[in-house]
């Protein structure tokens, strides 16, 4: 089945490092619920954009690379027949009940995790 | 390859039986009649695009060649799938014959299976929508929705739409080869959408259709008739829609898109005078509208509201705008409008729709209704939120609410504003005759002489 990833957008990141386990619960939810329905096949919360660091031929810059009031705050990737089985999936992020934020859907070219995790 | 099991007109000699034009008609025609169909079908058996449209391309071609010859068939859409499909079968088995797929068995089998007569295949409706709704999908780029559905569904060639959208024919074949490439590669299903969706992607059929029409119809000058094909294209791919929505929740809209399309269609000969300048709806020729097509769109009005009350599905925003163009096209003239009705109905589409152009409108048929105070009344918070910064529309009302107080210095300097965001020259000269019918002295020709521009004078 094609893979779809879902990128997350919005004004900031939930999942610091030391944030609390209430401030993630929506989220963490969602998770629970892709995973359950056995369509999610990996997932990643990314770190606020404080901790972005940007690397350029000409240098390095602190944040995320595109200067926008958006950036990606984390990703995952969906098994599904096709882009409208992906999209219903990728609506019902919490994400996309935000007033600014969103996700955007990307099908998938080829990849997975490459290292051994065995 | 001969047409296999296909009416031809019997030939009585060798010679030309047909004249050019009679089969370049000919063409046309089934080109517009068929097209949607033969490739819908060619693209649900064979998943390949490109492959169906240029098939259906060389069954044109042969037919330019053939026809002339041996008789325009009489079943020319039993000809052209004919052709078209033995041309996939052609193609798919030079392909594949060394790594012959299981899937291209499939295709070959169900292409040969493929029956030939238009209104013989039991599939041919669907594979027509799931075509519309496939070159709709909401993850295309709207000028590509557009251009796509005139190519595949409408079967306009790419130099044809590349003209009606003024730019050059490799620009446009690269935005279609984009859109194929997407629909091949993002996994946009080639289907009706299921239940829960098939309300928003039918609406988004639909603001397809209504773009098309309004790139052609609102076109000016010299490109008014390069543009006509968009205007004819998407008043006949509504009126296919509506058969292929029958008896659905979404045929009432439909058929108050194509109402609302043949209202503003019936007024194209008062749009703009001799000199190309525009003429507003309350200034034109009533006399010139064309009445049959404002008949048919009366009638297909009283449809939708019928058709909507025993779906049990409310009026959308097309049939209400049609609603509204009804209450001017019905009006004798100008000024026996109703316009409380218009108000009502802008109220209602607001309600469904929020937009401040609408509250704009709405505040116009105030005035009309209430007098010229009321009005301002709602243009002014409508300004103050400043939504509709730069829109020229809004001091352009706003200036002849203030010139119908007498108010004629607030009125000038809001159709300078107006001047200032108008869009197109066409807008910026109507503008600039209201303008001097405000200026200073405007009445007084010894006035104006008094009161030279800056720059004169020096003498």
């Amino acid at each position: 089945m094609p893979q779809f990833a879902i990128l997350i957008y919005a004004d900031e990141s939930l999942h610091a490092v030391d944030a609390a386990e209430a401030e993630l619960e929506e989220n963490d939810r969602h998770a629970e619920d892709l995973s359950a329905s056995g369509t999610m096949s990996l997932a990643y919360a990314l770190t606020p954009r404080a901790s972005a660091v940007s690397i350029r031929r000409d240098g390095t810059s602190p944040g995320p690379f595109v200067q926008a009031d958006q950036f990606v705050a984390g990703f995952y990737v969906i098994e599904a027949p096709d882009l409208d089985a992906a999209m219903a999936i990728a609506r019902v992020n919490p994400a996309v009940r935000t007033a600014t934020g969103g996700v955007e859907v990307r099908p998938v070219h080829s990849g997975g995790i490459t290292a051994d995790q065995a | 390859m001969a047409a296999r099991g296909v009416g031809v007109r019997p030939i009585s000699n060798t010679e030309v039986v047909t004249g050019q034009v009679e089969v370049q008609t000919a063409i046309e025609m089934a080109s517009a009649a068929e097209t949607a169909r033969i490739t819908a079908t060619l693209i649900r058996i064979t998943g390949d695009w490109s492959l169906a449209e240029d098939c259906l391309q060389d069954a044109f071609a042969r037919a330019l060649v053939d026809w002339p010859v041996r008789g325009i068939p009489t079943n020319r859409g039993a000809w052209l799938t004919t052709v078209a499909k033995n041309r996939a079968i052609d193609r798919l088995r030079s392909a594949a014959s060394e790594k012959r797929a299981m899937r291209e068995l499939a295709i070959l089998t169900e292409l040969e299976e493929l029956p030939e007569e238009p209104g013989t295949d039991p599939a041919a409706d669907d594979d027509r929508l799931r075509l519309i709704y496939t070159c709709c999908h909401p993850a295309l780029p709207l000028d590509a929705r557009v251009a796509l559905t005139l190519r595949t569904v409408a079967g306009l060639t790419t130099g044809e739409i590349a003209r009606a959208f003024l730019v050059s024919e490799a620009t446009m074949s690269k935005r279609l080869v984009r859109a194929r490439a997407k629909i091949r590669n993002s996994g946009i299903p080639y289907r009706v959408p299921p239940p829960e969706l098939i309300s928003e992607r039918t609406a988004g059929i639909l603001a397809v259709l209504y773009l098309m029409f309004n790139e052609g119809y609102s076109a000016t000058g010299d490109s008014t008739l390069i543009r006509e094909p968009l205007v004819r294209e998407a008043i006949r791919l509504t009126r296919l829609l509506i058969v292929l929505l029958d008896n659905s929740p979404q045929e009432p809209e439909a058929i108050g898109l194509l109402a609302l399309m043949l209202f503003h269609h019936a007024r194209r000969a008062t749009r703009t005078d001799a000199a190309g300048d525009l003429v507003t709806l309350e200034e034109q020729d009533r006399s010139s509208w064309d009445r049959a097509a404002i008949a048919e769109a009366m009638a297909l009005l009283a449809d939708a509201e019928q058709l909507g009350i025993s779906r049990r599905s409310p009026p959308g925003t097309y049939s209400l705008q049609a609603a509204i163009a009804a209450c001017h096209m019905t009006a004798p003239d100008a000024g026996s409008t109703d316009f409380g009705r218009v108000a009502a109905l802008y109220d209602h589409l607001g309600q469904i729709a929020p937009s401040p152009v609408i509250e704009l409108n709405r505040a116009v048929a105030v005035a009309m209704s209430q007098g010229p105070e009321a009005g301002l009344a709602l243009i002014e918070p409508l300004e103050r939120a400043r939504a509709l910064d730069g829109y020229y529309l809004l001091p352009a009302a706003k200036a002849d609410l203030l010139r119908r107080l007498g108010r004629r210095t607030e009125a000038h300097s809001e159709y300078q504003r107006a001047q200032e965001l108008a869009p197109s020259e066409v807008e910026r000269r109507y503008l600039g005759k209201r303008l001097a019918e405000t200026a200073p002295g405007a009445s007084s020709a010894v006035n104006q002489n008094k009161c030279p521009k800056p720059g004169e004078g020096e003498e």
